[in-house]
């Protein structure tokens, strides 16, 4: 981390947009419903009940993970009976099929990437709500990582909307989607939303506040 | 509703990180220069060369491989003498009918619907500019795109394509579509537009584009 004196935008008083990152000074009446004179987006000093915001998908989340992997993920009805996949019988069904990079590929997007990042979102979220000053650039890398990757986790709903439409062989094999399909792509859209909602500068105010470097530019 | 002032007083390179709040100057960038923030190393603006030409380039090629990608059958499977081939839409039919309806829309707007908003975006912005026209007032729109930019996953999807291709090549014989080409090619071409497109484009107009000062507008 550099030691130059830094001040941010907050304490020079500014806002800057959450869309188009325009710079503007509130009016000095104070007041609500701002909006940015370059877009016209809503202005806020940081998103608006962010860590609230946070706690409350990432614990939906976290729920919805557990029937997201109990239950089946498909069903296959073939003229050897029907079997009931969830997604780490899947996975296991690809080791054993000898393609074990896909087998790797399709653990680490489906149960890896979620639950690392619901895990990351509970210490992003719970480090800045004590105001944690520790490895502010480590965490806002760990930011950076989850909004990332969070994307790929979208890989097993995209292979079953894939089996389903091709496997439709009346007689000879058929494959539906399970419960755990609907559980699953919530889990990806909560966390998805959790990581936007969650607003990285709140890991760097309680540095600034500590910092004597410069008084509050009013 | 007050509008904040675009306070006159702001040199106008002053920007904020987006990600730690820190107040810098913005560098005047070299074509092909990125500018990272000093504290936090956030990618904070980008000068790619020839951008209008060439993500206007980038754009078209990508809409027709999206019409296409769209408009022939992506996969098809062969077991036993019949062939089953599949679209993209008639994949979220096949989901839609059984009874998943919410994972159908999941796949339809992170895969269909998105990517070509992102893609009207940036020809919506250098159309108008290319022609030496100011750009529409469009910043609802805009506001919209920025906000569903991360929720365009043709490349998960590919992926997603491949895992179920691998899970089915034991059962039956798999047939790559053209559609699956034109989408591979789709994502490499609109990850080139992206990386093209300067976002600062949307809020200047060709006046401004010599002069990149915003001024308050009311």
């Amino acid at each position: 981390m550099t030691h130059r004196p830094a001040l941010t935008a907050r304490q020079a008083g500014l806002l800057s947009c959450h869309i188009c990152g325009q710079l503007a000074r509130p009016p000095a009446t104070g007041g609500h419903a701002l909006r940015c004179p370059r877009c016209n987006a809503p202005l806020h000093l940081r998103k608006p009940a962010s860590l609230a915001t946070t706690w409350a998908l990432v614990l939906a989340a976290a729920i919805l993970f557990v029937p997201a992997n109990l239950l089946p993920m498909m069903t296959t009805a073939s003229l050897l009976g029907t079997q009931h996949d969830t997604i780490m019988s899947g996975v296991i069904f690809l080791w054993q099929s000898g393609s074990w990079p896909l087998a790797a590929v399709v653990f680490f997007a489906s149960v890896m990437v979620p639950l690392l990042k619901i895990m990351a979102l509970v210490y992003l979220a719970a480090s800045a709500q004590r105001r944690s000053r520790r490895q502010p650039l480590q965490r806002t890398r760990l930011y950076r990582l989850v909004e990332f990757v969070g994307r790929w986790s979208m890989l097993d709903i995209y292979v079953i909307t894939i089996l389903v439409a091709l496997v439709q062989f009346q007689g000879l094999a058929t494959i539906q989607a399970g419960p755990a399909a609907v559980a699953f792509g919530a889990v990806v859209v909560l966390t998805m939303f959790a990581a936007m909602s969650f607003d990285p500068r709140l890991i760097w105010d309680p540095i600034a506040d500590a910092s004597p470097s410069e008084p509050p530019h009013d | 509703m007050l509008a904040p002032d675009a306070h006159p007083l702001l040199p106008a390179d002053l920007i904020a990180c987006h990600e730690c709040d820190l107040l810098q100057r913005e560098p005047a960038l070299a074509p092909g220069e990125t500018a990272r923030c000093a504290r936090c190393g956030a990618l904070l603006a980008r000068n790619p060369p020839d951008s209008i030409d060439r993500s206007l380039a980038l754009a078209c090629t990508a809409a027709v491989l999206y019409l296409i990608a769209n408009l022939y059958p992506l996969v098809g499977l062969e077991m036993q003498g019949r062939r089953v081939e599949v679209t993209l839409a008639g994949a979220l039919h096949i989901l839609w009918h059984d009874g998943m309806g919410p994972v159908a829309a999941l796949v339809g707007v992170t895969a269909l619907l998105f990517p070509v908003l992102e893609l009207l975006m940036i020809l919506a912005v250098l159309v108008p500019l290319r022609l030496g026209r100011a750009s529409p007032r469009l910043a609802p729109f805009f506001r919209l795109v920025r906000s569903v930019q991360p929720w365009g996953m043709v490349e998960v999807f590919l992926l997603g394509m491949l895992v179920s291709l691998v899970k089915l090549s034991h059962l039956a014989t798999v047939i790559l579509g053209t559609a699956f080409w034109a989408m591979a090619a789709l994502i490499v071409v609109l990850t080139l537009a992206g990386r093209a497109f300067d976002p600062r484009l949307i809020w200047q107009t060709p006046e401004q584009a010599s002069t990149p000062a915003p001024t308050a507008t009311p």
